[in-house]
C-alpha cells in the first residue's frame, strides 16, 4: 500500500511549490507518510524515529524551487538518507595474503544459512577458488546431509564429522584439514541459534576463537520484523560479525530489518541471497536497497538482468525493427523468452518503478500463466502469420485458438494488444516518451500507474 | 498456557485413552542443553525486554505520551501500523467517553481484552475428526515446518494414542525427507517418502493412500518451504491439495501455515497468498522462545480472520503448544 510513496508525498505537498519552501508543518505532514512506508518496511521504530529526525532537519533547509516539486524532493533527500544510513558503497569479504581464508557464518534458526553458505561457495568457486565447508550444525536433524548435498551442487567439499562431535572441534579440525589440502577459502556453516540462547552463543563466541575467521557473516532473513535489531546487537556481541547476508530478498519483503541491523551494527550489508538456484546471489547495493524499501523499484537490477539475457548486437537488431515498425510476433516471442529467463514476472515487474503497486491490482494479470497463454498463442501461428498479424480473421483465429487450446476472444486480444504495443514502440524509438494513457491502453487497465523516472 | 492440547484438538468420536500421562521426554530434541532451564531463562529475558519497552507503569498517567507508548510497543511486537492504530484509537476513545474508568489497572485490563479479541478471531480446535484426518502444513522457508510436524506428531501419538503417518511431499530441499524421517522415528509416526525431485503430489497421494490401508488416524503432509510470491510454486501447492481431495472429499481437514514470529509485516502477505492457494485454516507460530512476539497474527486475525493454532516456544517437544489468545496478548504487553 505503499509503492506510492512518491505520489502521497506529492500530494501531501501539492501546495507547496507555489511557496517555494517547505513550512515545519509540511515537513511533519511528509515525516508521517515517511514514518508509515518505514514501518510498513520493517524498519525498526527507533531506527525510524531517528531517522525521520535527521531528515526532517535537512528538509527544512532544502530549497524546493527549482525542476523538481517537493515531493520528489523530499523522497530525493529520503533516499539519499537512506543510502547513506545502510552503508554507501558497499563492503567485501576479506581474504588472506596468503594461505586460506576463513569464513564464519552465523543467524536465527531457518534465516538460510546453509543456503547461503553454499551459494557463497559457488559464487567463490565460479572465481577459481577452491572452496571447503565445514559442517558444524549438529543439532537440526539432517542438517549435514544438506550441507553436504547443495555443498557438492557447488563445487566445494564438505568436511563433517557427524553429530556426535563438538562443533568447535569439527571447525578447528576442518581448518587444518583445510590448509593440508590447501584450499583458497574454509567456510564453516553452524547451527542456527536463537540469540539469547546464551550456551548457544557461546559456542558461537568460542568458535570464532579457535578458528580466528577473516570474516564473520550474520545471515538475516529479508522478512524479519522488529526483532532484527535485538538479534543483530546479540550476535554483533557474541559473534563480532564482519558483514551482513540478507536472505529471501526474492520475494516481496521490502527488507527494512537490513536497514535496522546496518543502524544499529554499523556492519555493513554484503550479500544478498535472492533466488531459489544457487547462482541467485549477488553484491548488494544500498542504493537499490533504499529504493526498494520505498517501493521505488530497482531499475539497475533489471537492467543489468536484462544484459545477461541480450546481446548488443540483438538489442541493436531489435531497436531497427523497432523504429521502422518492423517488429514482428516472432520478435515478440523470442523477447518474451528472454524475459521469462530473467525470472518470474512478477519478481521482474516488482523491480519497476511504479510497477510494484499495479502488481497488486487484482484485474490486473500479469502473471506467468498468462504468458504461458501469449506463448501458445503464437506458437500456433504459421511463420506468415507471427510476421504479418493483421491477415488473421476468421478461419485462422478460430484455428490458433484450437491449436493453443485458448478462446478465439483471446487470440483477439493479443493481435490487437500486440498493434498497439508496436505502435507504441515505434514512438519510444524515436526518442518520445510514451504517452501514459497508451501505455495503460496496452496493459489493458484502466488505472495507470505513475512512472518515475530516474 | 492456560489451553490444553485437548482444547485444541477436535478429535470426533475417537476414543482417547484417559490422560494418558506423557512419557517422560528425555532424549528428544535434539541436543537439547538442559532444555527448560534455557526456555524460562529466554522467557524472563524476553519479559525483562518487554517491561523495558512498555512498564507496567504505562497506564498510571494517562495523557498523549501513554498512548504514543503503547503505539511503540504493539507496533515493537510487530503488530503492524494498521492494527496498532486501531487498537489504541479504540482504547483512547473508550477511555476519554468514560466506558472505561482512567484508571491503570482497568484500561491495561480492557486493553488486554481488546487484544485477546482480535487474538480469538475464528478460535476453532484442529479438525481431527475424520477418519483419517488429513493435515496439509505449509510456509515459507525456514519457518519451522517439518520440526512442527514432528513435534505435532509426537503429541498425538504419544498423548492421544493416535497412529500417525507423515508425509515427506518436501521433495525439493536437499536433505527435508530425511530430517522427516527422523522426526518420524522420534515421534513413533509411520512415514511415506519418494526421491528428491519427485512429484510432491504423488507423495501426497501415496501417503494417503497408504495411510487409508493402513488405518493411520491421522496424515500430515510436509510440503517445501515456498516462498509467496513464486506463482508456479503457490500453483503447485494448489496441486497437492486437489490431489489429497480427490482421495478424500473434503480433506485436507486442516491447512495449516508456520509463520516465523520473527517475521515483521510481510507475514500478512505471506498468509494471504497461501490462503488464496489453499484454503488456510490456521496458523503455527514459531520461534516464540526468542524476542519476537509474533504481534503479525493480530494483523493475520483482523485482516484474514485466521487464527492461530498452536505455538512453538522452544526445541524440545513439549515446547509445542495450543495457543491461548489471553496469554498471547498479556506476553505482547509483557504480562506475566
Amino acid at each position: 500500500m505503499f509503492d506510492q510513496l512518491s505520489d502521497r508525498l506529492q500530494a501531501t505537498l501539492s501546495d507547496v511549490r507555489k511557496r517555494g519552501k517547505l513550512t515545519e508543518d509540511d515537513v511533519d505532514k511528509a515525516m508521517r507518510e515517511i514514518r508509515l512506508a518505514l514501518l510498513e518496511a520493517d524498519v525498526n521504530f527507533k531506527v525510524v524515529k531517528a531517522f525521520t529526525a535527521k531528515v526532517k532537519e535537512r528538509c527544512l533547509g532544502a530549497d524546493v524551487l527549482g525542476s523538481l516539486n517537493p515531493g520528489q524532493q523530499v523522497v530525493k533527500i529520503v533516499n539519499e538518507e537512506l543510502t547513506e544510513l545502510m552503508g554507501g558503497s558497499g563492503r567485501d569479504l576479506v581474504f588472506s595474503n596468503k594461505g586460506i581464508t576463513v569464513i564464519l557464518m552465523a543467524g536465527l534458526q531457518g534465516s538460510g544459512k546453509t543456503t547461503a553458505t553454499a551459494k557463497l561457495a559457488k559464487l567463490l568457486t565460479k572465481e577459481g577458488k577452491r572452496v571447503a565447508l565445514a559442517a558444524c550444525d549438529v543439532y537440526r536433524p539432517a542438517a549435514i546431509k544438506q550441507l553436504e548435498t547443495v555443498g557438492k551442487r557447488a563445487g566445494a567439499v564438505v568436511y563433517q564429522q557427524g553429530t556426535d562431535a563438538n562443533p568447535v572441534e569439527i571447525a578447528a579440525w576442518a581448518l587444518d584439514k583445510a590448509k593440508d589440502e590447501n584450499r583458497d577459502v574454509l567456510i564453516i556453516d553452524t547451527a542456527g541459534r536463537l540469540h539469547i540462547d546464551s550456551e548457544l552463543m557461546d559456542e558461537l563466541a568460542q568458535i570464532r576463537k579457535r578458528v580466528k575467521p577473516h570474516n564473520v557473516l550474520l545471515v538475516v532473513d529479508a522478512m524479519t520484523g522488529q526483532d532484527a535489531v535485538g538479534v543483530a546487537e546479540s550476535f554483533s556481541e557474541a559473534a563480532e560479525f564482519d558483514g551482513v547476508i540478507i536472505s529471501k530478498l526474492d520475494g516481496d519483503a521490502r527488507g527494512g530489518a537490513a536497514l535496522s541491523v546496518k543502524a544499529v551494527t554499523g556492519k555493513p550489508i554484503i550479500f544478498a541471497s535472492t533466488g531459489e538456484k544457487l547462482e541467485d546471489f549477488e553484491r548488494f547495493h544500498p542504493d537499490r536497497m533504499s529504493n526498494r524499501i520505498l517501493g521505488m523499484g530497482d531499475v539497475l537490477s533489471l537492467i543489468e538482468k536484462a544484459e545477461e539475457q541480450v546481446t548488443e548486437e540483438e538489442a541493436e537488431e531489435l531497436q531497427r525493427k523497432m523504429e521502422e515498425g518492423q517488429f514482428t510476433l516472432e520478435d515478440f516471442l523470442k523477447q518474451m523468452r528472454q524475459v521469462r529467463k530473467m525470472g518470474p514476472i512478477g519478481n521482474l515487474l516488482g523491480m519497476m518503478p511504479g510497477m510494484g503497486a499495479m502488481k497488486k491490482m487484482k484485474d490486473v494479470e500479469v502473471d506467468d500463466s498468462e504468458l504461458d497463454r501469449v506463448e501458445a498463442i503464437i506458437l500456433s501461428m504459421t511463420p506468415h502469420e507471427r510476421a504479418v498479424p493483421q491477415i488473421i480473421k476468421g478461419s485462422r483465429r478460430r484455428r490458433i485458438a484450437e491449436g493453443s487450446g485458448t478462446k478465439i476472444q483471446q487470440v483477439n486480444n493479443l493481435v490487437k494488444q500486440f498493434d498497439q504495443m508496436k505502435k507504441l514502440m515505434k514512438h519510444m524509438a524515436n526518442g518520445q516518451m510514451p504517452d501514459q494513457n497508451q501505455m495503460a491502453k496496452m496493459m489493458g487497465q484502466t488505472q495507470r500507474p505513475k512512472m518515475r523516472r530516474r | 498456557m492456560s489451553s490444553t492440547w485437548n482444547d485444541i484438538l477436535d478429535l470426533g468420536d475417537r476414543v482417547v485413552p484417559d490422560s494418558a500421562p506423557p512419557p517422560a521426554a528425555e532424549e528428544e530434541a535434539p541436543k537439547k542443553m538442559g532444555a527448560f532451564r534455557r526456555l524460562r531463562e529466554s522467557l524472563s529475558k524476553s519479559r525483562r525486554a518487554l517491561t523495558e519497552e512498555i512498564g507496567s507503569s504505562l497506564f498510571d498517567r494517562i495523557d498523549d505520551e501513554t498512548w504514543e507508548r503503547l503505539e511503540e510497543a504493539l507496533i515493537l511486537a510487530d503488530a503492524g501500523a494498521m492494527t496498532t492504530a486501531q487498537v489504541v484509537e479504540k482504547l483512547e476513545h473508550e477511555v476519554d467517553s468514560g466506558a472505561v474508568p482512567p484508571d491503570g489497572p482497568a484500561i491495561r485490563e480492557r486493553l488486554i481484552d481488546i487484544l485477546t479479541e482480535i487474538a480469538s478471531t475464528n478460535r476453532a480446535p484442529i479438525d481431527l475428526s475424520q477418519d483419517p484426518a488429513v493435515v496439509l502444513m505449509t510456509g515459507v522457508n525456514g519457518t519451522g515446518k517439518t520440526t512442527s510436524i514432528g513435534k505435532i506428531a509426537w503429541h498425538l501419538k504419544n498423548e492421544f494414542g493416535l497412529s500417525v503417518l507423515l508425509g515427506a511431499a518436501d521433495t525439493y530441499r536437499a536433505a527435508a525427507a530425511e530430517q522427516l524421517a527422523t522426526w518420524a522415528d522420534r515421534a513413533g509416526a509411520e512415514l511415506v517418502r519418494s526421491n528428491e525431485g519427485a512429484d510432491p503430489g504423488s507423495v501426497a497421494f501415496d501417503a494417503i493412500s497408504a495411510a487409508k490401508a493402513r488405518g493411520s488416524d491421522v496424515v500430515i503432509i510436509d510440503t517445501a518451504g515456498r516462498l509467496h510470491t513464486q506463482s508456479n510454486l503457490m500453483d503447485e501447492l494448489g496441486k497437492v491439495r486437489r490431489v489429497i481431495e480427490k482421495q478424500i472429499p473434503g480433506a485436507p481437514h486442516e491447512t495449516l501455515i508456520s509463520i516465523d514470529a520473527t517475521t515483521g509485516q510481510n507475514g500478512l502477505r505471506q498468509a494471504k497468498a497461501f490462503a488464496e492457494a489453499t484454503d488456510v485454516s490456521g496458523v503455527v507460530l514459531t520461534k516464540l522462545d526468542g524476542t519476537a512476539k509474533g504481534g503479525i497474527t493480530l494483523a493475520i486475525a483482523t485482516e484474514l480472520q485466521i487464527p492461530v493454532k498452536l505455538i512453538g516456544v522452544g526445541e524440545a517437544l513439549e515446547d509445542l503448544r495450543p495457543f491461548d489468545p489471553e496469554d498471547f496478548s498479556r506476553a505482547l504487553l509483557g504480562d506475566e
